[in-house]
C-alpha cells in the first residue's frame, strides 16, 4: 500500500476546487469593480471582461466534476456563445452611454472619438443614429 | 427577391457549426443524430437566409493555435489586472477613448478583431466606423499618450495576426511588405 496515495481523482478534485475558487474570484473582481469604478464605460470592463474567464473555469470544474466526456461539447458551446454575445452587448451598451454621456470628461487622458461625434450631430442635427457607422 | 446563390463550400462552416450545436445539446454523436442534424443544418440554412460571410479563403491552423494559447493567457492576465485596478484604484481610475484605424476593411476581420480586443479584458469597442475601419476603442488604465500608442499598437498586431491566420491573400501580402518596410 502506497503511503500517500495520489489517485487520478484526488489530482482532478484539486484542479477543479482550485478553478471554482479562481472562478468565484472572478465574480468577486466584477462585483467589486462595479462598486468602485466611476463611470458607466470602466464598469463595462468589470461587469463584462472577467466573467469570461470566471465562467470558463467554472464551466471546467464542471466538466472535470461530472467525468463524463459528451459534457464537454455542450460546456464548449456554452462558454463559445458568452465570447459571441458579450462583445456585442458591451459594445451595445457602450455606445449607448457614450452618446448620452454617461461618462466623466476629466478621467479621459485623451478622447478621439468626441470631436467625430461632434461633427456628425452638426451635420446631421439631433439625428442620433447618423454617427460616424452609417455615414 | 433574388438571392445570391452560396456555394457550399462557404456555407460549410456555418452548417458544421450548427450540426456541433444540435449534437452538443442532445448530448449524442451518434451516426443517426448526426445524420438527422445534418438535415436540419440544411433546412435552417435555407429557411433563414443570412447575408454570407466572406471569408478570405483560407485558414492557417498552425498561426492559429499559438494565437488561441496567447489569447487565452492574455483574458488570465487582464482579468486579474481589473481585479486590482478595481481594489486598489477604484474611482480614480483613468481611461481614454482611443481611434485605431485598421488596415482590413472586410467585415469579418473588423468584427474579429473588435471581438478579441472586446474580451480582453481593458479594453471596449465603443464606435465603429464601417466606412473608414476605423474601431473608437475605450481603455482603462490609459493615462498618457505612450498608454494610449501601447493600445494602438496592441489592437494593430491583433489584426496583423488574425489577417496572418484568415485574411485574403492580397490583405497578407500588404501586411508581409508592410513588415519588410
Amino acid at each position: 500500500m502506497n503511503p500517500e496515495p495520489l489517485s487520478a481523482d484526488a489530482v482532478i478534485d484539486a484542479v477543479s476546487a482550485v478553478f471554482m475558487v479562481l472562478g468565484a474570484l472572478m465574480s468577486l473582481a466584477a462585483a467589486i469593480g462595479l462598486l468602485r469604478f466611476p463611470d458607466l464605460m470602466s464598469r463595462m470592463h468589470a461587469a463584462t471582461k472577467p466573467q469570461v474567464l470566471g465562467l470558463f473555469l467554472l464551466l471546467a470544474a464542471v466538466g472535470l466534476q461530472l467525468r463524463t466526456w459528451w459534457v464537454w461539447p455542450v460546456l464548449a458551446v456554452a462558454w463559445i456563445f458568452q465570447l459571441l454575445t458579450v462583445p456585442v452587448s458591451a459594445h451595445m451598451v457602450g455606445r449607448a452611454g457614450y452618446r448620452t454621456k454617461h461618462l466623466h470628461r476629466e478621467l479621459l487622458s485623451t478622447d478621439e472619438l468626441e470631436a467625430v461625434v461632434q461633427q456628425a450631430a452638426g451635420r446631421h442635427g439631433f439625428d442620433d443614429d447618423g454617427g460616424p457607422a452609417e455615414r | 427577391m433574388s438571392r445570391r446563390r452560396v456555394s457550399l463550400r462557404q456555407e460549410l462552416p456555418l452548417l458544421i457549426w450548427l450540426l456541433f450545436v444540435w449534437d452538443a445539446l442532445w448530448q449524442d454523436f451518434s451516426p443517426g443524430n448526426l445524420l438527422f442534424g445534418a438535415l436540419i443544418a440544411v433546412v435552417v440554412a435555407r429557411l433563414f437566409y443570412l447575408p454570407p460571410v466572406e471569408l478570405g479563403g483560407r485558414f492557417n491552423v498552425l498561426r492559429a493555435i499559438p494565437f488561441a494559447a496567447t489569447f487565452l493567457a492574455k483574458v488570465v492576465a487582464a482579468s486579474f489586472q481589473i481585479l486590482y485596478l478595481a481594489v486598489a484604484k477604484g474611482p480614480r481610475v483613468i481611461s481614454a477613448v482611443v481611434a485605431v484605424p485598421l488596415r482590413s476593411h472586410s467585415d469579418l476581420l473588423v468584427t474579429a478583431t473588435g471581438h478579441v480586443i472586446s474580451l480582453i479584458p481593458g479594453s471596449l469597442v465603443v464606435e465603429v466606423d464601417r466606412s473608414t475601419s476605423t474601431l473608437y476603442i475605450h481603455g482603462i488604465n490609459v493615462r498618457n499618450p505612450e498608454d494610449a500608442a501601447r493600445l494602438r499598437k496592441d489592437v494593430r498586431d491583433t489584426e496583423a495576426r488574425l489577417i496572418r491566420i484568415m485574411g485574403t491573400r492580397d490583405e497578407l501580402s500588404a501586411l508581409n511588405q508592410e513588415a519588410a518596410a
